[in-house]
């Protein structure tokens, strides 16, 4: 490809040679895309995450959804590396199951959270490349939303992007559900089928500027009836 | 060594090793390696029940180099959150401690709204700087064992003790990348001095052999009162009157420097350690948003609400725009 690191300073083309061997480390890590969205409202959660696996410039599938059930009040949606968020998955079932069978009650999402952190914790030195957010009800049946770093560092919020395209949701976001950066704008309270409108929105201007986000749109809607799940479709190009 | 029979005490090799020692007996199971892992320290101390210094900690990655070295290690394909402005310090009214709230993860704010100030227990709290994930966790560990210690000794470890149990812990980790930064700042209560002598073994007995060695009564006193300690992961352990720890210590220094003296009174310290904050947040990238501030005295921590510094920078420019338009107005007059 023609550019500037062609040509010298004098302006000739350098020429190539053979500058040795040059060894490739073994990354035991990829980055296959996908942005996952979670916003905490009143007595709803809503997580959402597009259905795009890719790696460079391939797209592995179209039909991969980055959210995982948890329990009948939690939803965990997780992004970055497949295989990483795989295992993790696995983990976190079986851990539940353990916890349901030791002490006869299920895991609130509080709980999830903490447990989470202390499984990301443990693997400190080789994290997993997973960027996770849990979206459920706590035990007040209030909406919550957990962000978490790849090494488990986690907060409470109201609303959270994580993914490939968090940097470009997240202060959207942070305007239209914070009221961040308005002045004399009046703070009225997030329902859920405005919040609901506000995802798609958000996921399809995600869509335009993001090359790893796109071909459908996975919504879970965490109530106490239950998760009710919605698909919608989005750019495939 | 005799001494190290006598207190049961197994010198632990280098950190290479150290969390191997106890993994032997956890097979080869994927969960109970990176899960339920523990370490079984064998000190234990001579007036203490048996109880075995055991706590979770992560295992350090297998590697076939020896040294925790960067250059073999796994290379991180993100970033974590560092960057902040941390400070405490001590004055007659007790300790503050003042943190802003900004996580930093690369060029991106990961988070603007954290808790850098953690309290321990009642009378101590922990700003943590350095990277996020360490700080939560290590805190989370440090507020188990103390709670632990509670229980088991009956009376509160010393926020001296505590900084030397911190240090200890986080002594194998000493050069890897974890990376941890903590003040403690708190209010040591002052014990009767009756149990004080008990516990650390006080007698009449005035003979030379036993004096030297014993504390006398008004050592004793001085124990008790604020405190403020850094502790970081490097090692480092240090008492002190006055520290900013993080990207945007060095200009809340210097706006410390200049006006911190030990006859402040409450209302005038609070302002100052926000002025500090508000400084540093205003000149560093990696801090801002919003500044929490602590005081804690004899009776525990109390919190002050916290404040977003944009209202306080708008304040600010309105005063200094006061100033610059009587300076004008002065200058006008010279120049007529």
């Amino acid at each position: 490809m023609l550019s500037a690191q062609n040509f010298g300073e004098s302006g000739k083309m350098k020429e190539y040679h053979y500058a040795g061997p040059t060894e490739h480390r073994f990354s035991p890590y990829a980055f296959n895309g996908g942005t996952v969205l979670a916003v905490a409202g009143e007595d709803f959660a809503i997580v959402a995450s597009d259905t795009r696996l890719s790696e460079g410039y391939s797209i592995h599938s179209r039909d991969s959804p980055k959210c995982y059930k948890l329990t009948d009040t939690t939803v965990l949606g997780c992004s970055g590396f497949h295989g990483d968020c795989l295992t993790l998955t696995k983990i976190i079932d079986a851990r539940l199951k353990m916890y349901k069978h030791s002490n006869n009650k299920t895991m609130t999402s509080g709980a999830i959270a903490a447990m989470l952190s202390t499984i990301l914790y443990s693997r400190r030195f080789f994290p997993y490349y997973v960027y996770n957010i849990i979206g459920g009800l706590d035990e007040q049946g209030k909406g919550a939303v957990y962000s978490f770093d790849p090494v488990g560092s986690y907060q409470r919020d109201t609303y959270k992007a994580g993914g490939s395209a968090s940097a470009m949701l997240q202060p959207l976001l942070d305007n239209q559900i914070g009221f961040k950066n308005m002045e004399g704008v009046e703070h009225v309270p997030l329902t859920k089928d405005k919040a609901v409108q506000l995802v798609k929105d958000v996921f399809v201007s995600a869509a335009e500027r993001d090359v790893y986000t796109g071909d459908a749109l996975r919504i879970c809607i965490v109530t106490k009836e239950g998760i009710e799940e919605q698909n919608i479709p989005l750019r495939k190009d | 060594m005799a001494l190290e029979d006598i207190c049961n005490f197994k010198d632990k090799p280098t950190h290479k090793t150290f969390p191997f020692y106890a993994s032997e007996d956890t097979s080869v199971s994927v969960f109970t390696e990176s899960l339920n892992f523990k370490w079984r320290g064998e000190m234990t101390s001579k007036k203490a029940s048996d109880v075995p210094l055991e706590f979770h900690v992560p295992s350090l990655f297998k590697r076939p180099s020896s040294r925790a070295s960067h250059s073999v290690s796994v290379r991180r394909p993100f970033p974590l959150s560092h960057g902040t402005t941390t400070l405490g310090f001590i004055f007659q009214g007790g300790v503050i401690a003042a943190a802003d709230t900004r996580a930093s993860a690369g060029g991106l704010v990961a988070c603007p709204a954290v808790h850098k100030i953690t309290p321990i227990h009642s009378h101590l709290v922990v700003t943590s700087s350095g990277s996020g994930a360490d700080c939560m966790l290590w805190e989370r560990i440090l507020t188990r064992e103390i709670r632990l210690y509670q229980l088991r000794h009956k009376r509160r470890l010393s926020i001296r003790g505590t900084a030397k149990l911190l240090s200890l812990m986080l002594h194998p980790f000493k050069g890897t990348d974890v990376c941890v930064a903590l003040t403690l700042c708190g209010w040591d209560k002052a014990e009767s001095t009756k149990n004080l002598e008990e516990t650390l073994g006080v007698t009449d007995d005035c003979s030379p052999s036993v004096c030297k060695d014993v504390p006398s009564k008004t050592n004793l006193l001085c124990f008790s009162g604020p405190k403020l300690i850094y502790v970081c992961s490097d090692g480092a352990r240090l008492q002190g009157d006055i520290f900013s720890v993080g990207s945007g210590s060095p200009y809340a220094y210097g706006v410390l420097d200049r006006s911190l003296s030990w006859s402040l009174n409450k209302e005038e310290a609070i302002l100052l350690a926000r002025e500090a904050v508000f400084r540093a947040t205003h000149r560093d990238a990696y801090s801002g948003n919003n500044v929490d501030l602590f005081h804690v005295t004899a009776e525990g921590w109390r919190q002050r609400q916290r404040e977003d510094l944009k209202e306080e920078y708008y304040r600010d420019m309105e005063k200094r725009g006061k100033k610059m338009d009587v300076k004008t107005k002065k200058a006008a007059k010279i120049m007529q």
